[in-house]
């Protein structure tokens, strides 16, 4: 292949040439964020929009591309947290191994993956309003067992002080460093999401997504792909888990609860779940709603508790008239701008 | 049945012996060496009554879920708030009317008219898009939850039932049998006997329409062929209106009768949502003897494992429903589609 395209243009450019420009621009801004921003929006906002972009991506994933939507994101995010709390160090010592970063963090990567993966191989069996059923049930399920729980996954009270390593003599839960790492953890995941999403098992699951019937008469392993889906999304999420368990330096039951279930479909679907920079457009409206919406609302003379009011609103208003989310609402006004353009000979002006 | 019998003889065997072990251990007087190794009866017999009258409760709610989801293949996952929605208004009016029968009418007709407008206004407009109505359906709980929460706050509520039902009855359930030879018959709270009845009174209705007569027909024919029944000139729309109102007040009176023997407090909703979701999946989506099946099932494992394993009892519920699942996708008494 790549023997025909270089003899097809003489002069082939450059992979980075190919970027467009917004993309640099939005590098340059993101990059260079710590110089300008302060230490609050820098840990707060964006590390918490990166960290729930990462596991709301892992539902874009299975529902924009394998058309499966999944309730199960957040408890897999929140299992991978639990065993970085019980494998590594916490305040919760009696249960806690204390094992080094490099042998926790796998562990809690695959046993994430594990447990998204039996999920997903009891939520394929079923197919759109089941799948969502399903899985919220499986989330609950989660839930209540996390909480009563005592002997691994210490009940009501969870794990406190649970904090990333001292690596290369850097403290990664200040702020500047908790930033880059949770920036350069968003990019890895968007990147790999964009290349699977692009290989032959991205492509073939979107054959599946699209036509399950023709892809199994094609010699596809519809259930295996499915499957398969569900155990990369559950490693994207179980990053993103483990990113959150160092930010709030503690997990509870409460991290995978209902409500937080819920609001990784919010993010996910208020940011459009077609292409997969919305999620992290729906994480940053989320978090930008959650952080400064009781400011607004009591500078508004409300109470400041109405929060969850505006974010349903919001939410509604999105979902009622667009459904793909916020992206969806960008991309049809640019083609009614179009349409506007050239109305009579069809040609742009 | 029969067919049942005949195509699965050693399930309905198995289901058969489950039954008749089960109704022998509620009716027999226990013995020494039985109360030793499974616990006083009088504790079993509460948990089976207390399982009993919560699936009746969980049918309630379940009931119009099951019947909204087979009619129009609506998912409401709002159903939680109309229960508490529901609970809500009993408690003020039967706080203001003094009157716990009042309540019931007067929810039905409110809760009513707010499941009309959801369908006229809501799913209408999205026919066919599941995913869609699931998120606007999520979205509307989410708002409905915090409205309700910004009305009554967050401390919990309880509906006082009438004095002509409170304090306990006798069943002719032996207890236990004292030395002397004196039979103790069990006492249990004549509030939850009534709630029982009632559900039952209202399955068996809610079966006898549907099947009996001519309403039932249309909404029968609509659940098998939709777009026929249309063509064949029913204004299937309001066939439509009225089954969603039906299960949308039934669940409004379900919050009454939740919140008379249990609570009402923020979260209620999502429980009970929940709660529905599981006894649907597990009887079947859209059929009504289904979801008293799966009902049942589900309040007789969350009060024994209560009382038998109480660490986990919530676990349970869900382990059936994975089970059922892996098993049986479509429900136990579902059809498959």
């Amino acid at each position: 292949m790549a023997v025909v395209e270089q003899n097809r243009s003489p002069a082939p450019t450059l992979w980075i040439e190919r970027v467009p420009s917004g993309w640099w621009a939005l590098a340059l801004v993101l990059l260079t964020m710590p110089a300008w921003a302060n230490e609050f929006f820098l840990f707060q906002v964006m590390g918490w929009t990166f960290i729930l972009g990462i596991i709301a991506l892992s539902l874009m994933f299975l529902a924009g591309y394998g058309g499966m939507v999944s309730l199960i994101q957040m408890s897999v995010a929140a299992m991978a947290g639990y065993m970085v709390a019980i494998f590594g160090n916490s305040g919760v010592e009696q249960i806690s191994v204390g094992l080094p970063w490099w042998l926790y963090i796998p562990i809690a990567i695959a046993i994430a993956a594990i447990f998204g993966t039996i999920v997903g191989a009891l939520a394929v069996r079923t197919e759109g309003i089941y799948t969502i059923m399903i899985t919220l049930a499986i989330a609950a399920a989660f839930f209540y067992f996390t909480r009563q729980n005592y002997t691994i996954f210490n009940g009501y009270s969870g794990f406190n002080l649970v904090v990333p390593p001292q690596l290369f003599g850097i403290d990664w839960r200040q702020p500047t460093a908790f930033y880059y790492l949770t920036l350069g953890c968003a990019a890895i995941c968007y990147a790999v999401v964009v290349y699977v999403s692009r290989a032959p098992f991205g492509l073939a699951l979107q054959g599946v997504r699209d036509n399950p019937r023709r892809m199994a008469a094609l010699g596809f392993n519809i259930t295996a792909h499915r499957v398969a889906a569900y155990t990369f999304a559950s490693v994207i999420a179980a990053i993103g888990g483990i990113l959150l368990v160092w930010q709030n330096a503690q997990i509870a039951p409460g991290t995978a609860g209902i409500p937080a279930v819920i609001d990784i479909l919010v993010i996910a679907v208020v940011g459009g779940v077609a292409r997969p920079i919305g999620p992290f457009i729906g994480a940053l409206i989320y978090v930008l709603l959650r952080t400064f919406s009781p400011d607004v609302l009591l500078a508004f003379g409300l109470s400041g508790e109405r929060f969850k009011l505006m974010i349903g609103v919001g939410f509604l208003v999105i979902v009622f008239f667009s459904p793909d989310g916020v992206l969806g609402l960008w991309k049809r006004w640019r083609a009614r701008r179009e349409t506007v353009r050239d109305p009579l000979t069809g040609d742009a002006r | 049945m029969q067919g049942f019998v005949r195509r699965n003889p050693i399930l309905a065997l198995l289901i058969a012996l489950v039954a008749a072990v089960l109704l022998w251990l509620v009716f027999a007087p226990w013995s020494a060496e039985m109360e030793s190794a499974l616990g006083r009866k009088r504790v079993f017999l509460n948990a089976i009554f207390g399982g009993i009258t919560l699936g009746a409760l969980y049918f309630l709610v379940a009931s119009g879920f099951t019947l909204i989801f087979g009619l129009m293949r609506n998912v409401n996952l709002a159903h939680g708030s109309l229960y508490l929605l529901g609970g809500y208004l009993g408690f003020e009016v039967s706080e203001a009317t003094g009157s716990w029968l009042l309540a019931f009418p007067v929810v039905f007709i409110a809760v009513a008219i707010v499941g009309l407008v959801l369908q006229n206004q809501v799913f209408r407009r999205m026919e066919g898009e599941e995913l869609r109505q699931t998120m606007v359906t999520i979205g509307l709980s989410v708002v409905i939850a915090d409205i309700l929460l910004w009305i009554w706050g967050g401390q919990s509520y309880t509906i006082y039932s009438p004095d002509w039902l409170s304090g306990p009855m006798d069943l002719p359930v032996i207890s236990s049998v004292r030395e002397t030879g004196e039979v103790v018959y069990l006492k249990y709270p004549a509030v939850r006997m009534a709630i029982l009845f009632a559900a039952i009174v209202v399955g068996v209705a809610m079966w006898l329409v549907l099947n009996r007569t001519r309403l039932g027909m249309l909404i029968r024919a609509g659940v098998d062929d939709r777009e026929m029944l249309a063509a064949s000139g029913v204004r299937i729309q309001y066939v439509f209106l009225a089954v969603f109102g039906f299960g949308a007040g039934l669940a409004g009176m379900a919050g009454i009768v939740g919140g008379t023997f249990q609570s009402l407090s923020p979260g209620e909703d999502t429980r009970f949502l929940l709660a529905s979701l599981v006894v649907v999946i597990v009887g079947g989506m859209g059929s009504i003897p289904g979801a008293a099946i799966g009902a049942l099932v589900i309040g007789l494992s969350e009060q024994l494992g209560l009382v038998y394993a109480p660490t986990y009892s919530v676990v349970f519920t869900f382990l059936i429903m994975a089970a059922v699942l892996a098993f049986r996708p479509q429900g136990l008494l579902g059809e498959q589609r």
